[in-house]
């Protein structure tokens, strides 16, 4: 059977052997957990507790009243040292909740399984996800509720489940897939019922054919829910190609999934809703890969949320001496960071990627040869070249007319530029321009 | 060791191809050419290959004050392409003129590689073409070296088997069809050219060379006569996907694939010059920048909002 692709896209090599054979392995929790308050897109939580305070595992220790927000947990049992200041994964410094552990691992009283969570209403279960502190796992950490609340006015038809996990290097969904099948299942029928939908299409590219087998395998029969191979190539896990390829349906220019009936949720945010839904369980530890070749044993390993990077690093038994790039998340959309200190694990870090200099690559930046690859990768069919050139001569009116506001920031036409141009840099930046812009516009009219 | 980490923007994998490479993949696509070119027309051949090429590297680098001659190759590729569409024998300094001429007007005056609006190769061609006529018209039979008509002069004096594997007359680099495909292959198999140009300028030729071009023979072997003849397949394949001077959308790839395949037979069969491929290029380059502009792509999710 041919494979149904999305236009555009490019093969980078997948780097997963490393990891993708090797068991989830717990990691050792943090002697001083550091808890973000702010690990997504959306308002920053408020804390709730202050130095000198005693908290448990699972306590709410931030929240907001915000809806586009999501409250954050202690990952640990212990004392509250201080709030202070952290390096964000996501760049810059933001305010995190420092708790010492214990050690005791003493749950919250907070925490305890629903026997009845299979009567809940769809309210009742967006409000334990919530409270949950479920953000998307993918690695944009876009909070879970959120998503599950689309319009009343749009009937949403398809969940779909994205376990592409189509950045190279990156295995902590294919783990999470083989190794925590039912309670993938169990979140993907939660999702369903939440938004009233008789159809949910997991995805997964074919280059983990164990992790197809086994969905599948687990679904069995089960009405409902359908298990598809999909033709690995980048950036298959981005929303709108992963709806495309699976339902052939187009977001609208500038619109959201359910404008085309469909919601989309990555395959560890699924468990965690399991989690949240039958065990009361929040948020608190999630899968990372560490990997990359400047690191001696790579590792998936399931981690407190605040562990600091650091100590994954030494667990994983240290840098080899070539460390060039520290990158947090994936090759192609993570980011790179300036150090390791002080640097916590958050919901969406989905992979830690310690590139040596043989991995990295610093090119000159040559003038475009219009060679029109970039034209040819670009899954939204945009023209990279042409805003690229218009943003460097400071004319963002002129990148706006060549879509750069439909980009989806998936770095393919970077990746591909034979003159080494940082094309995705520039429309982000064009993006940032335009955005100031508008905004502007609004609140003058 | 964290002071020399290397913070840069996503993404972080970059794709090994880059503007030297893709310069190699083309001078090896030319190779076929060089031999055959060789073979038919022995050390006239290499020696016109050799100066243009050398010439071309040395302007280059002169102009960019740089040390390194090959650079990023671009040069070379100019400098054998303008070998290419010269007649076996020229003399050396006609060489050296259409080489200098070819990165100096054609490309480092606009702003060197990426910014020149016409293909450096054929704007020395031009130059020369209306310069020197005589000396670009100096045609040699092949492998005995007397002097000869090209085919496209008169039509009569080349089979079809001839033209596909080179024995007649012409440019050093439109004689063996056979030879050009095979480097045009290692193209597309590399990805750098796609159907589009080569396939919408060798469709016009072939159509208008089929049913208006008259005479005795069938409209198959009219058609096959002028897509093999007055390097149009050198034209298809290395002058027109030029990557600079040609669009960047498919549509308007295609668009100027049949434009030039329109232009080069208006040439040849209503014009005063027996081969218009020179020109058809240089007009259509001038076009591109339009072209991009009133074909740009349907963008994802561009359809009317529900």
């Amino acid at each position: 059977m041919s494979l149904r692709t999305f236009k555009g896209g490019v093969h980078p090599g997948h780097y997963k052997s490393a990891t993708e054979k090797k068991a989830v392995v717990v990691a050792k929790p943090p002697a001083v957990a550091v808890i973000p308050l702010s690990q997504h897109i959306g308002a920053p939580c408020d804390p709730l507790v202050a130095a000198g305070d005693a908290v448990k595992m699972g306590q709410k220790i931030g929240d907001s009243k915000s809806f586009v927000s999501v409250p954050v947990h202690a990952s640990v049992s212990g004392k509250v040292v201080k709030i202070g200041k952290c390096n964000s994964p996501l760049g810059g410094s933001v305010d995190a909740v420092f708790i010492e552990n214990d050690f005791q691992d003493t749950w919250h009283e907070s925490v305890k399984p629903n026997p009845d969570w299979e009567k809940m209403s769809a309210d009742e279960l967006r409000k334990i996800i919530r409270e949950a502190g479920i953000a998307g796992m993918g690695g944009a950490a876009f909070p879970t509720h959120v998503k599950l609340s689309p319009p009343p006015e749009r009937k949403i038809d398809y969940v779909l489940i994205n376990g592409a996990e189509c950045e190279p290097y990156l295995t902590a969904d294919h783990r999470a897939m083989l190794e925590r099948t039912e309670d993938l299942l169990r979140g993907v029928r939660l999702v369903m019922k939440i938004l009233g939908v008789k159809k949910a299409v997991i995805g997964i590219e074919d280059n983990k054919p164990d992790a197809i087998e086994a969905v599948k395998k687990a679904a069995g029969a089960e009405s409902g829910i359908e298990v598809r191979a999909l033709h690995t190539k980048y950036p298959q896990g981005a929303e709108k190609q992963l709806i495309k390829v699976i339902t052939g349906r187009e977001v609208p220019s500038g619109g959201l999934p359910a404008d085309v009936g469909c919601i989309v949720q990555n395959v560890g945010t699924c468990i965690a809703i399991a989690d949240a839904v039958q065990k009361g369980v929040p948020l608190l530890e999630r899968i990372v890969t560490i990997t990359g070749s400047a690191i001696k044993e790579p590792q998936n390993m399931l981690v407190r949320i605040g562990t600091p990077v650091t100590d994954l690093i030494e667990q994983c038994g240290g840098f080899t001496s070539n460390l060039r790039k520290l990158i947090l998340g994936g090759p192609m959309m993570g980011i790179a960071q300036p150090g390791a200190n002080n640097l916590p694990v958050i919901k969406g870090t989905s992979g830690i990627l310690c590139l040596a200099d043989s991995e990295v690559a610093e090119d000159e930046i040559r003038p475009c040869i219009r060679c029109a690859q970039c034209v040819e990768v670009c899954p939204v069919s945009i023209m990279p070249l042409f805003i690229s050139s218009a943003v460097e001569q400071g004319l963002y009116d002129r990148a706006e007319k060549f879509n750069a506001m439909d980009c989806i920031e998936c770095g393919s036409c970077s990746y591909i530029c034979p003159a080494k141009r940082p094309l995705a840099q520039w429309i982000k930046m064009a993006k940032d321009e335009i955005a100031a812009k508008r905004r502007a516009a609004a609140e003058k009219s | 060791m964290e002071n020399r980490l290397l913070v840069s923007p996503s993404p972080h994998l970059k794709s090994p191809e880059n503007i030297k490479s893709i310069m190699i993949d083309v001078l090896v696509a030319l190779f076929p050419a060089a031999i055959a070119a060789i073979i038919f027309f022995r050390h006239h051949a290499l020696l016109t290959m050799l100066i243009c090429t050398v010439a071309a590297m040395l302007t280059e680098a002169i102009i960019l004050r740089s040390k390194n001659i090959f650079g990023d190759g671009s040069a070379a590729v100019t400098g054998l392409l303008l070998a290419m569409t010269l007649p076996p024998a020229p003399p050396w300094w006609l060489c050296v003129i259409g080489a200098v001429l070819a990165i100096v007007v054609g490309k480092q005056v606009f702003g060197g590689i990426g910014n020149n609006i016409f293909n450096p190769a054929l704007v020395g061609r031009a130059v020369l073409l209306v310069s020197w006529t005589g000396h670009m018209t100096g045609w040699l039979a092949p492998v005995d070296l007397t002097s000869t008509a090209t085919p496209l002069a008169s039509p009569s004096a080349a089979s079809l088997a001839d033209l596909f594997f080179g024995a007649v007359g012409g440019s050093l680099g439109e004689t063996s069809v056979l030879a050009l495909l095979l480097g045009a292959a290692w193209l597309f198999y590399r990805g750098h050219i796609n159907w589009r140009i080569p396939g919408g300028y060798l469709l016009v030729v072939f159509v208008m060379g089929a049913f208006l071009s008259g005479g005795d023979n069938s409209s198959m072997v009219n058609g096959l006569f002028h897509v093999m003849t007055g390097g149009v397949v050198l034209a298809a394949f290395f002058m027109a996907t030029d990557m600079v001077t040609s669009p960047v959308t498919p549509k308007g790839q295609l668009i100027f694939g049949l434009g030039c395949g329109l232009v080069t037979m208006l040439v040849r069969l209503y014009g005063n010059y027996p081969e218009g491929v020179t020109f058809a290029i240089l007009l259509m380059n001038a076009l591109t920048p339009l072209l991009d502009n009133l074909t740009l792509p349907r963008k994802y999710g561009e359809v009317a909002k529900s």
